[in-house]
This record gives structure tokens, sequence and C-alpha cells, in this order.
């Protein structure tokens, strides 16, 4: 067995017991990547010189005869949306493009804390908006399994990184999916917690209701430690809450699962639902009882999420005006589009940029991609006066019965199986030309986002050669029941 | 369908500088996603209030309890790091375009 295909554990008994160097082990992961990324293209930065020092340090203490934590001298990889400081932090757009971090997330302050090792920043869908990670102004992130298809997004490089050995586990985020479903695309265990429940100061906003800190990991008992680690109120959050996590012994026997009717529709491919469906009769073999519950309103949940999560977007990107954020390259400002009459405002159709207006067009104009201008405009519309009501408020209010869905289901089921998408990874290309097909992705996961639930994405099987993942969702809180629930249906390849 | 006039009305609001062949691109885009979603209608939300936040509801007592608002002293370290994100400054402020 090679150090790069480790687990946390795996990892953390061989520095304790000396087998290898947290120096060993980073290099392993160094040249893993070296051999691997130029067919996944899951970096954006790799920060070997930092990690490289990291690791003599945790080898030091390991020297001295000191007890470390878990995850000290193990190397994880974050998602570039999350700040680190003194690392270039790109969203994967052109407007952050040298944008170096001022500080570190809360997330990655703990876990630096710990002594975790940073081997590098991963790519995803530009500001986090997408179902594939081809929206990265960079280059679009490739699926370990078929190179051909989609690592999924939005966390597309986080899940790649995990799921190919280039890191032992990773951190994304998730507004509605982008953690759960690129780790089911990609065969990998991951968890969006509860709303509040980790820290999103240093998470560069995409929709502030919605966004969840979460990792990507090899095994669900990882995914237990990295949450344990990241979870905790923050006094720079107001949103996150103190730990009111409940750590119980659970007894698998008396559990009732629901399965939402509504999860098993036309649309749903036959070799993902033949596997869901698999996995469902062996958690009854568990022991577990199962029940058929309805969460009529389903239907509604990926409207209202897009029209929530575009207006809240909209005003959450209106900071990026090129006056705060690190240089914007010059040619953004005075660049000419070729084949374009002449522009609606300067700067794009050769006209000087004059005064702050024109520049703030033209930097806005210019840095953000195809994805992110339509979501801002799509946001800018349902919140602008005469539509209010009839868009945002009105999935506001949507918003509130699928969370009542929820919360009829819960007093008779204590979680809820659903597949994590409808379909196996697709095919790099098959949907960029269709936005709306995109935002399909996207259906299954975007409920428990609404709602603020916990969720894991549990790989269970395969389809056609590629992984298919199980959603389980959970009460407020309780990540702890859903996790372990996971792994005992969670069986290592 | 959205006209013309009302997605360089969008632009403008959002500070989106767009050109022709966008503005074309987004009219037919944002008109075919906002079709689909306007079957948002048919949820009966007569009786509901909005949820916000999800957070309001499972966590009532410690819901928006912010910060005492006083002035906190940053580390110079800290200021001069924000203060190198700027793209151009004179000494230490940030300087920008004229506004009219």
């Amino acid at each position: 067995m090679e150090l790069y295909e480790l687990d946390i554990l795996q990892a953390h008994q061989g520095l304790v017991k000396k087998e290898f160097s947290a120096s060993e082990l980073v290099k392993s992961f160094l040249g893993k990547i070296r051999e691997t990324d130029k067919k996944i293209s899951a970096f954006l930065t790799i920060t070997k010189k930092e990690a490289l020092l990291t690791a003599k340090k945790i080898d030091g203490l390991i020297a001295s005869g000191q007890e470390i934590p878990v995850l000290a001298g193990i190397p994880i990889a974050i998602k570039d949306n999350i700040l680190t400081e003194g690392v270039r932090t790109t969203c994967a757009s052109k407007i952050l493009e040298n944008y170096i971090a001022s500080y570190d997330a809360t997330s990655v302050k703990k876990l630096k804390e710990l002594g975790a090792i940073i081997i590098g920043k991963t790519n995803l869908d530009e500001f986090a908006m997408g179902a594939s990670t081809e929206n990265s102004a960079f280059f679009p992130t490739k699926n370990p399994y078929d190179p051909t298809r989609v690592a999924g997004g939005s966390s597309g490089g986080s899940a790649a990184a995990v799921a190919s050995n280039m890191c032992v586990y990773a951190l994304g985020s998730d507004t509605g999916g982008s953690i759960r479903q690129p780790a089911s695309f990609c065969g990998v265990v991951s968890l969006k917690p509860t709303y509040g429940a980790v820290s999103r100061y240093g998470l560069v906003a995409f929709a502030s209701s919605l966004d969840q800190i979460g990792p990507l990991t090899k095994t669900v008992d990882d995914s237990k430690i990295v949450f344990n680690a990241i979870r905790g109120w923050d006094r720079m959050d107001s949103t996150s809450v103190k730990s009111r996590i409940k750590n119980y012994e659970l007894r698998i026997k008396n559990l009732k699962i629901g399965i939402p009717k509504e999860y098993f529709v036309k649309g749903i491919e036959p070799g993902v639902e033949r596997v869901i469906k698999k996995t469902i009769k062996k958690a009854e073999e568990l022991g577990v009882k199962i029940e058929e519950i309805s969460l009529p309103n389903t239907k509604y949940a990926l409207p209202a999420y897009y029209l929530i999560a575009t207006s809240e977007a909209s005003a959450n990107l209106a900071r990026y005006d090129g006056i705060r954020y690190s240089k914007v390259k010059r040619e953004q400002v005075d660049q000419k589009e070729t084949n374009s009459s002449p522009g609606t405002f300067p700067g794009r159709g050769g006209a000087k940029v004059k005064n702050l207006l024109d520049y703030y067009l033209t930097i806005r104009g210019n840095g953000f991609g195809k994805e992110v201008k339509r979501r801002i405009m799509l946001g800018a519309y349902s919140l602008s006066a005469g539509y209010y009501d009839a868009y945002y408020l009105k999935a506001e209010k949507t918003r509130t019965l699928i969370k009542n869905d929820f919360d009829k289901a819960f007093s008779k089921v204590d979680v809820i199986f659903t597949p994590v998408a409808p379909t196996a990874a697709f095919k790099i290309g098959e949907k960029t030309k269709d936005p709306l097909s995109m935002y399909l992705a996207d259906v299954f996961t975007v409920s428990a986002s609404l709602a603020g639930l916990p969720a894991v994405s549990v790989p269970v099987g395969f389809t056609r050669n590629l992984p298919v993942g199980l959603q389980i969702i959970g009460k407020p809180f309780e990540e702890n029941t859903i996790l372990e629930i996971g792994s005992r249906i969670f069986k290592k390849k | 369908m959205i006209t013309k006039k009302e997605v360089q009305r969008i632009a403008k609001l959002a500070r989106l500088g767009i050109t022709k062949k966008e503005e074309e691109m987004f009219q037919k885009e944002l008109s075919s996603i906002l079709d689909y979603f306007i079957f948002l209608k048919k949820a009966d939300t007569s009786l509901v209030e909005p949820t916000f936040r999800p957070s309001e509801y499972f966590l009532k007592e410690e819901f928006g309890k912010t910060r005492e608002d006083r002035q906190e002293t940053q580390p110079a370290e800290k200021i001069n790091k924000l203060r190198d994100a700027f793209p151009e400054k004179e000494k230490d402020y940030l300087k920008v375009k004229s506004i009219l």
C-alpha cells in the first residue's frame, strides 16, 4: 500500500508508530499530484513549500515524544473559495485571480491549530456556482473514474483530489449540493452540516442563508473526525451556534428510515435507482424499519432554491468592484471585444473608462464569467421593484412549505434516504449549452439546503462503472446519527 | 419574454457591463429560466410566513445574536495585509476613479 492511499486514521497510526514521517507522507502526496493532476486538473494552487515546512514541525513534535492530534501531519486540500492566509484564493474567478487571502477562515484556522497540512487549493465552479466545475474560469476538473466526464460541482476539485489520492481529505462548501453531488460523482464520502453548525467566517459568500463548509473524505469515520474538528460557535459568524451535537450510542434496530416517493420519479437514471433500492434492502437487513413517506412540496424546491440563491448572490457579489481585492489585470479594463457592436457601456466597445461607474461596469463585465453574470442578473431581477413579491418573497414562503414537509416527516421517521443526484457523472460539455439542464442536476440536494438540514453523501455502488451516492438527510444537529448509519452501509472499496 | 430594455435595466442595477451579444443571450436564457420557475405560483403559500434563514426556526432562542457594537483594535499586521490587497493606493489611502 502506498502512503497516499491511507485514510486519516491509518495515516495517524503510521505517524504515531513512526512507520513513516509527516515529511514522507507529504512527499508521497506531492509525487502523486505531479503524476496525476495533469489528467484530473483538481488543483489551482499547490502549497508545496508551506506543506513541507509544517511537516517538519510535526515531525519534530513526534520525535520529542509529544502526543499529536489525529489530524496532525495529515495532508488536506482546501476548496479555493475558503480563505487561507498568505495563499492565493481565487474562487476560480478572473476577478480574484491575484487575490492573496489576508486571514484564515475559521475552519482552516481550527485545522491548522490541530497540525493539519494544507497541500493545495482546489478547483471549483466560479464562486461555487455550478454542478460540474466547468464554470471555473481556469479549466474544468475531470472525473477520476472517466476523464471524459465531469467531477461534479461546485466542489469538483476537492472531490476529485480525494478520489484520486492527491490528498487524504478535503474541505468543500455546499450551497445547494456542492459538496454532496461531486462526492457522489467521484465516489467519496461527504457531509453537509446543519446550517449554523460550522462557522462560515472566511468562506467567500455565495448565498449566505444556505452556505455551509463540510468535509470530503475516504471513509465515514474520517468525515466524523473532520466535522468534529471544524464545528462550533464562532464570534465572527452570527449564524453559527454553540455545539449541540449529541453523542450517543445509536441503536440501529429501532431506527425508522423514510423513503420519500417524490425522489423516485421519471427522470432518474434506472441504474441509479437500482443501486439505491438495493441499498435500502441492505439497510433493512440491518434491522431498521423502512417507511414510505411523502414530501409533497419537493417539486417547488428547485425554483425556490434558484431564486433565493441568486438573489443572495447578487447582493453578496456586489463587493467585487475591482478596487479592494487585489489588482485586476489591466487588459480587463482596456480589453476590446472584437465582434461586438459598440457596447452598451464604455470599456468593451472601445470607449474610454471615464468615471467610477464606467470602471465598475467594465471590471465586473469582464471579470465575471457567464454563469456568475447570469445568476447575478437573475437575482437582481427577482429582487427588483415589481418582481420581488412574485419571485423572491414567493420563494422564501415556499421554503417554509418545504421545511414543514420535513418537520412532518421527521415526526414519523428518524432519517431520510434519497439518491444524491438523478444521474451518475455526465459528459464534459453535455449540459453547458442549457443552463436549466445544469440546474436540474441539483434537484435532489436543494431541499435539505433550503431547510438547513444535515445530509451525508455515501458511495453505495456503481452504474456503468460510475459511482452512485446515497443521501442520508437527518434532523437538525443530528450529524452523528446520519454518519453512524452511513458507516454501517458504507463499505470501503 | 423579458424585453431587451429590462435586460439593460437589470444589468445596470447589478453594475454589470454587458455586450450586445450578451444582451441577446441573457434575454433568451433568463426568459426560459423564469418561464420554468413560474410554476412556483401553484404552491399554496397563503397560510405561511417566509423563512429567510432556516435556523430562525430550530434556533429560535439564540438566532441573530450580534456582537456588541464597539470598536475593536486589530493588529497592524492584519491591517497591512488588507491594505496590501488595494490595487491602487496613495500612502495608506485606497485610490479610486472620480465618481463624476
